[in-house]
């Protein structure tokens, strides 16, 4: 009953908070109401016991990509009269590709037609089950090289997206820290005669 | 006494839980309290001063202990400044988002061999998550309250914290090895045996890589680039007054102590004593608890008040450069070693 209950709590924040990305006026809020509804979706995965999956939920998509996102949000400056021109020109596609998806949300509700129902549901684990330690034994030992493969893809995609942002211009003068710190005293200092003293003796 | 244990072992988990999270909750407030205070007496032993003498000196015994009571009093009392063309909303939520956070990282936290508020699997994630979700205040800070300044604080800050969280990520890798856990408790147990199993003998360079980005997640000297008071006046709380501002300085010493604990668990043994393996087992000093790591916790904390007294602030882009190019490199060639050193089964995980 409780959770019952908690589940539909978050589900309406959820539900909310999506609708506020696309409805709210300001980008800052529509960014925030998105980290809103990743939080409530982590909370919702808690609730099925995959506390793994919701807490790198939170990890990936509110500690690291949401922070960008917001930092770039906040950078530009969006003209949003701008943007809504060409919103009705494109209106019928959105149209079309919402009424894909509400169809396919609907077909999950005749799943016996599909003969999906078949499959045996999840078994629920006893309390001290570490899903952490059974997430790693699958992904690597069955689906290592898929996982492999994956790392390796977003590995080319980090060194296109920085050789792509990469420019030389011409004019820079960029310090080399390694010609910094092997600079001695002898190369930038050089005692001069002291005249203000007699004879001009060394200061040393 | 036993009555007491009766009556406390009869209440049902989820208010025996409530009461520890309040316990914890209010030690940290106070921890917060008189880290404040030790630090500015280190500050000012350091530069030759005395530091708070004034408020609170019973007999002449510990000068300035109500100090940081007083300060609080007095902040109270301040009028909370809101900038009229601010984002009002997002000023006055700023403040807790990044207080939460700080506190709320406790629960996992291994405090002695059988206490621990929550004692989850995914620990360890679950407070490199959390910590990462503070810098959302600092973000909404700066940017809420409309002024160049904070605005530029803020940036910074974002762009420092996403930096040495990679960092900070790739030197819990190491620990995770080792520990073959993300349980805390279990890693602190993984670190049994004696001071030479202790992770920071083996991890070396990834316990250096994490304290140096636990100063710079923390925003502390000589990382406080936010804050920048010789450039950008105090970064992104700069519009902020009284209670509000004293929330952001709550939060930034909770994280220290936080951050000082991590440490202490990671790398430290947490509350093994350092003691164990060489004296006898029954002997009293080899036994473990939280003193231990409230001593450890110290060492740190105190640490980062060294650092503040000893480093002048880091240029912008060299901050950025000993992130991405220094800590990163030295956490990815000792993951490797360390690969090489468990399939060798050379170190404490050969057990």
């Amino acid at each position: 009953m409780f959770v019952e209950l908690l589940f539909y709590g978050f589900s309406a924040i959820l539900l909310a908070a999506a609708l506020g990305v696309i409805i709210s006026r300001n980008p800052v809020y529509s960014a925030l109401s998105l980290v809103l509804a990743f939080f409530t979706s982590a909370a919702l995965w808690l609730l099925i016991e995959a506390e793994f999956l919701a807490i790198v939920l939170v990890l990936v998509y509110v500690g690291a990509v949401m922070v960008l996102f917001l930092f770039v949000v906040m950078m530009l400056d969006i003209n949003i009269e701008e943007v809504k021109q060409g919103f009705t020109r494109y209106a019928w596609l959105g149209w079309i590709v919402s009424l894909i998806v509400i169809a396919q949300m609907i077909a999950v509700f005749y799943a016996k037609d599909f003969g999906i129902d078949a499959t045996i549901g999840p078994v629920r684990n006893p309390v001290d089950h570490s899903n952490t330690r059974e997430l790693g034994d699958v992904l690597y030992t069955q689906y290592v090289y898929p996982f492999e493969l994956a790392a390796v893809l977003l590995l080319v995609a980090i060194v296109a997206a920085i050789s792509l942002t990469m420019r030389r211009r011409p004019g820079l003068k960029p310090q080399d820290v390694a010609k910094q710190v092997a600079v001695r005293r002898e190369d930038r200092v050089r005692l001069i005669k002291d005249v203000s003293r007699e004879g001009g003796e060394d200061p040393r | 006494m036993t009555e007491f244990l009766a009556v406390w072992s009869s209440l049902p988990e989820y208010l025996r839980a409530s009461v520890w999270i309040l316990i914890v909750t209010v030690a940290v407030i106070l921890s917060v309290a008189f880290t404040i205070l030790w630090e500015r007496k280190v500050l000012g032993w350091i530069q030759l001063r005395k530091g708070p003498n004034r408020v609170g000196s019973i007999f002449g015994l510990v000068p300035g202990i109500f100090q940081p009571f007083a300060d609080v009093i007095k902040l109270l009392l301040k009028e909370v400044v809101v900038p009229s063309a601010s984002n009002k909303w997002l000023f006055r939520v700023a403040p807790a988002i990044t207080l939460i956070p700080a506190f709320a990282a406790w629960a996992v936290m291994p405090l002695d061999p059988n206490l621990v508020i929550a004692d989850i699997d995914a620990g360890l994630l679950y407070i490199l998550s959390l910590t990462s979700v503070g810098v959302y205040g600092v973000i909404l800070a700066g940017w809420a309250a409309n002024s160049k300044y904070a605005f530029l604080g803020a940036m910074r800050s974002a762009a420092q914290v996403v930096a040495y969280e990679i960092a900070m990520g790739f030197a819990l890798v190491g620990v995770v090895m080792a520990a073959g856990t993300l349980n805390l408790g279990d890693i602190v147990r993984a670190q049994e045996g004696g001071v030479g199993n202790w992770f920071f003998v083996w991890l070396f360079p990834l316990f250096v890589v994490y304290v140096i980005a636990g100063v710079a997640e923390t925003n502390r000297a000589p990382f406080d680039v936010a804050e920048g008071e010789s450039e950008i006046v105090a970064g992104f709380h700069v519009e902020y007054s009284g209670i509000a501002f004293a929330l952001f300085f709550l939060a930034e010493y909770a994280n220290m102590i936080l951050i000082s604990a991590l440490t202490a668990v990671f790398f430290l043994g947490g509350w093994l004593s350092p003691f164990d393996g060489l004296l006898a087992a029954g002997h009293p000093l080899a036994a473990p608890g939280f003193h231990w790591l409230f001593l450890k916790l110290f060492f740190f904390l105190t640490c980062f008040m060294w650092y503040r007294a000893t480093f002048p602030r880091y240029r912008y882009d060299q901050i950025m450069r000993l992130g991405w190019k220094i800590l990163i490199p030295v956490t990815l060639v000792w993951i490797t070693v360390e690969g090489f050193m468990v399939w060798f089964g050379v170190g404490p995980w050969s057990r």
